[in-house]
């Protein structure tokens, strides 16, 4: 078997393990819906890492689709309509920043991004009287096809969103990185002037990613806005973009399945390490960071993928 | 608008004055990160915490120094001490144990273990100092105030602030830029900047270049943090606020680039001054604006190279 | 670190995988059985600038159950404290929310120092049918937009704490024209200044802002803010800012001879007294978002109180500050409430549902005084405001001419939306102030 098709094998077996673990433990329920969420955010940030650039800026994304949500919920309260309506705000937003982004390489990338955020972070708590400041806005219950649902089965179909989203997401980036626009961006990486001797406009493919990323990141963000019900501008702060990257790298950037092994462990290594030492769990996260960039540096999915592949050629 | 200026300009002056002295402030501290960032090539998210620890420890070493009977004056000693201390020992310890293992990586990598280091380094402050809020304000109180004239009123401001952090700026800018480029290990220096393969090339030992930049860039993080000791109280998290400031500047001023720092510190300090005194709104955002602001004009940042591209 | 909370690190782990693997929902709606011990979370700031707030919460926690342990516990059973930070946003507190409650099974719920928290605890611990007592946020909001059946506030809320230092300030100082503020730009900040600025506009109409300043939440520096405050001379200069920021500020000023130029109305500076010492100076107004202080000129029980000062001054060598009086209040209520609904049930342990059953109009002693908790789940608590005197017993500014606000004065009556309510009072309203009471000693 080829490490592609025991890739999807693995992505339908981890699915059914986050289907068991919900279903046995209720507030697990929960937490694996944002970790789901984050996964999908991720996805995005790892199209962009295929082109060597780093957003530290993506949490601006996140924050956004979860702010549609919340500005959107009264007049809107259907989850099959407003995350739609979140997609196409991020992508429209991030369409216009990425024209002004895709421009730039390295740490101007990375650095234009998080200036990017850090204003919308601010003007979430400067125009205090739309948002609610630091407060944060509270999104009403949902109604999801138009159906009322009680408190256990909108947890259960937020999370099956989640789900079938991660699912299809991630057989979507598959696809998409394996076609002349995903293969250019690992061009991007290694020599970017070979592009345009090929007549490939570099930045319109880094643009495209960058509309994807964005567009991923606001679903991610819906999905947080509809899981948590409360939206802050925390979610857009520097260190929740930081995060997503963190998540990126734990995971491992090689396959579609990484982000997510890397959201739902660094969801679970935060809820213990929480549970154990409630005012050091920053300092046990950098640790396993560090671990893993000093002694794994394919992330989460490397070490799978090393031993799934050692086992094939024995 | 001459109206404006005649009704306004003292306001502006007071403003001006303002300004200068927060830009000596983010000077001293962008300056280290971009130093780092121009020999390296890391983009060192652990300045904040160095910058933190340098100003806790300054705090320390003070209080120890008046415990210890000594006259108020050593307090400012007591400062660069402190600072010093912090960047010999963090400096050299993060360099070999760390960063000496990922040069060779994707620069996303070296960037994330810096992030993970400011992660692990941001609780070990508070096991260390712990979170009520530390000042130690005797160098301010001990140089007093000046009264600068606006209009039939005066408005105190402290010498420290003032005086005394812009000198230390300058005395930093004109040092650093004579070391450089006028002794060998300054050239060195800037030879790696500027292109290090070359310089590696011709016989340059990179790792003792990288040892003593990333050194030096500590001690000029925990000199930062140590000269706002006195003038704010520390409290967890003034790590990650300072790093943000100090990525912008670093992007604006251009890789490397110590004039550049110098400048781009001036424009946010005093454009933010202005902003307090005119549109309060504003003050938030006057360094991003600054730093888009810039890079649609100069994509390299304002003394940025435009960097050969390579086939 | 003292034993409750050790005890939780080892067991927590084993009853997280634990649970992974034991299907939860065994126990639906049995008759409720007296358990082996009655466990609280507790959700604070242990990382970031709040936990400035957020330590000392927890430090008084645990001295308070280690207390109530040595004394046998709540209904005889002893207390277990599971702490939650705060400070990594809402999706991870939600979470941890959820975890305490559906995996550990706490009793109660302690929630909240940032009133963005509480606004996304409550509504979920009213899902999950669990008692959350909200014991530091101030926002007004939490009560006036909905109604909960199983939340309750044991203390004030913003409402009263600023409109308090407002009434003191126009009863002690009642010449000023000009106003200028500087609070910090988060909500508490702007709420805290919409509920003066609506107050003001009504008690002293045509008083003049001359400027409204918000710099950033956490900025560490307010040199180019005290130009421009010195530079305008506002007769009064209001900062509903804390913690290093509070601090900064103060110095800033002090350095600067800017308290010489404006009177400053400080409602939140108890909490900064011990740690700026004698930088502020006297003849300044301080609050202390309710009765709060070491020095209480009228405690109902002076026994009790210097207990409790002294014990947390052991525990943690400074003074206790406001958020340490809320969590005890949180505790007192607790157990007041725990004790009321046993007795109606018969002596059996009770249920959810008739543990918050209690709450609506209980009574209960705070460290200070006697509180009551309203039938829409506000809390009433005094507010006690004074300005600063330098003494000889301490290095630092303390409070004289303090005047004591009965709740019923400044609190919004229960089912009105402050702002509409603040709309309503008259220049009048400063007679019924009660008298200022000096310092003993």
């Amino acid at each position: 078997m080829t490490l592609r098709r025991i890739e999807l094998l693995l992505a339908l077996l981890g699915a059914g393990a986050l289907v068991l673990a919900a279903m046995t433990t209720p507030w697990l329920k929960f937490v694996l819906t944002i970790a789901l969420a984050k996964g999908i955010a991720v996805l995005g940030i790892m199209l962009l890492l295929r082109a060597g650039q780093v957003s530290f800026g993506h949490a601006l994304y996140v924050a956004l689709g979860a702010y549609a949500v919340a500005f959107l919920a009264p007049v809107l309260p259907d989850a099959a309509l407003l995350l739609p309506a979140a997609a196409l705000t991020t992508a429209v937003v991030g369409t216009l920043i990425g024209l002004f982004v895709s421009r730039y390489r390295e740490i101007f990338f990375g650095m234009l991004n998080l200036a990017l955020s850090m204003v919308f972070y601010s003007m979430l708590e400067k125009f205090y009287h739309y948002t609610k400041g630091t407060d944060g806005i509270r999104v009403p219950p949902l109604t999801v096809a138009g159906l009322e649902l009680d408190r256990v089965t909108h947890e259960w179909t937020i999370f099956g969103i989640a789900l079938a989203l991660a699912l299809g997401f991630g057989a979507f980036a598959r696809v998409y990185l394996a076609s002349p626009m995903g293969q250019a961006l690992t061009a991007i990486k290694t020599r970017e002037t070979r592009l345009d001797f090929m007549g490939v406009s570099a930045r319109s493919v880094l643009l495209a990613a960058y509309v994807l990323s964005a567009t991923m990141a606001g679903c991610a963000g819906a999905l947080i806005a509809m899981a948590t019900r409360h939206v802050t501008p925390l979610l857009s702060y520097w260190t929740a973009s930081g995060e997503l990257v963190f998540i990126a790298i734990l995971g491992g950037a090689g396959g579609v399945l990484g982000p997510f092994l890397g959201a739902v462990t660094y969801e679970l290594v935060r809820v213990y390490a929480a549970a154990t030492v409630a005012d050091m769990w920053q300092m046990i996260l950098g640790a396993v960071l560090l671990l893993v960039i000093l002694f794994a540096r394919g992330g989460i999915w490397g070490l799978l993928a090393l031993r799934l592949q050692r086992r094939g050629a024995a | 608008m001459g109206n404006w200026f005649t009704e306004n300009g003292p306001l502006l002056g007071l403003a001006l004055l303002d300004g200068i002295a927060s830009a000596a402030l983010i000077f001293m501290v962008a300056v280290g990160l971009n130093l780092v960032f121009g020999v390296l090539r890391v983009l060192n998210v652990a300045h904040g915490s160095l910058f933190a620890i340098g100003a806790y420890a300054a705090a320390s070493v003070g209080f120890f120094a008046a415990s210890a009977g000594l006259p108020a004056w050593a307090s400012l000693p007591a400062l660069l001490f402190a600072a010093m201390l912090v960047g010999l020992v963090l400096g050299p310890l993060i360099e070999r144990l760390l960063l000496r293992r990922i040069y060779d990586e994707e620069p996303v990598l070296q960037l994330l273990v810096t992030f993970a280091l400011f992660m692990i380094l941001e609780d070990a402050q508070k096991l260390v100092w712990g979170v009520q809020p530390v000042s130690f304000s005797t160098p301010v109180s001990l140089m007093g105030t000046v009264d600068v004239p606006f209009g039939t009123d005066v408005i105190p401001y402290n010498t420290y602030q003032v005086i005394l952090l812009p000198a230390v700026a300058v005395v930093t800018l004109v040092g650093l830029a004579i070391f450089l480029r006028r002794t060998l290990t300054g050239r060195v220096i800037l030879a790696v900047t500027m292109d290090r393969e070359a310089a590696t090339a011709m016989g340059i030992d990179a790792r003792k270049v990288f040892l003593l930049t990333f050194t030096f860039g500590a001690m000029l993080a925990a000199l930062g943090g140590a000269l706002s000791t006195p003038t704010s109280s520390l409290v967890p998290g003034i790590g990650a606020s300072t790093i943000v400031l100090s990525f912008a500047v670093v992007a604006t001023a251009g890789l490397g680039q110590i004039e550049g720092a110098a400048l781009t510190a001036l424009m946010i300090g005093i454009g933010r001054s202005i902003a307090v005194t005119f549109y309060p709104e504003l003050e938030v955002v006057v360094p991003y604006i600054i730093m888009v602001a810039v890079l649609l004009v100069r994509p390299q940042g304002l003394f940025g190279v435009v960097e050969t591209r390579r086939v | 670190m003292p034993l409750p909370f050790q005890l939780t690190r080892r067991t927590a782990l084993a009853a997280g995988f634990g649970s992974v693997l034991l299907p939860a929902s065994l126990s639906a709606q049995a008759p409720v059985q007296r358990p082996s011990e009655l466990k609280i979370g507790v959700t604070t700031f242990l990382s970031g600038p709040a936990s400035v707030f957020g330590v000392p919460g927890r430090n008084a926690a645990e001295m308070l159950a280690e207390e109530i342990n040595r004394e046998g516990g709540i209904g005889g059973v002893p207390v277990r404290l599971f702490f939650v930070d705060e400070a990594p946003g809402i999706d991870h507190l939600v979470g941890e929310f959820r975890r305490l409650v559906q995996n550990e099974r706490v009793d109660v719920m302690f929630a909240s120092i940032s009133s963005g928290s509480c606004l996304a605890c409550t509504p979920l611990g009213e899902e999950l049918r669990k008692v959350t007592v909200l014991w530091d946020c101030g926002t007004q909001r939490i009560f006036e937009e909905r109604r909960y059946q199983y939340a309750f506030r044991t203390q004030a809320n913003a409402t009263p704490e600023i409109l308090a230092p407002l009434l003191y300030l126009m009863k002690t100082k009642p010449d000023f024209r000009t106003v200028a503020v500087l609070n910090q730009d988060y909500a508490w900040g702007r709420d805290s200044w919409e509920i003066w600025k609506t107050a003001m506009d009504a008690l002293k109409p045509g008083t003049r802002v001359v400027a409204e300043l918000f710099p950033r939440f956490g900025a560490t520096d307010f040199s180019a803010e005290v130009t421009r405050l010195l530079a305008l001379r506002p007769d009064v200069i209001l900062s509903t800012s804390w913690g290093g920021e509070l601090d900064t500020f103060i110095r800033q000023a002090a350095e600067r001879r800017l308290f010489e130029r404006s009177t400053f109305v400080l409602p939140l500076a108890e909490s900064s007294l011990e740690r700026v010492g004698r930088s502020l100076p006297a003849g300044h107004i301080v609050g202390s978002r309710g009765d709060h202080w070491h020095q209480h000129p009228r405690p109902a029980n002076p026994q009790a109180l210097q207990r409790f000062v002294e014990n947390y001054r052991r525990r943690a060598d400074a003074y206790p500050i406001y958020p340490t009086y809320h969590m005890a209040q949180a505790f007192s209520a607790l157990r007041a409430a725990h004790a009321k609904a046993m007795q109606a049930n018969g002596g059996n342990w009770p249920s959810d549902a008739q543990l918050a059953a209690a709450f609506p109009g209980l009574e209960f002693d705070s460290p200070t005084s006697r509180m009551r908790i309203r039938e829409d789940g506000q809390g009433l608590e005094p507010q006690l405001i004074g300005t600063t005197v330098h003494t000889d017993r301490f290095p630092f500014a303390v409070m004289d001419k303090m005047v004591i606000f009965p709740p019923d004065l400044v609190t919004t009556p229960a089912g009105q939306n402050s702002v509409a309510w603040l709309r309503t009072l008259t220049p009048d309203m400063v007679n019924r102030v009660p008298d200022p009471i000096s310092a003993a000693g």
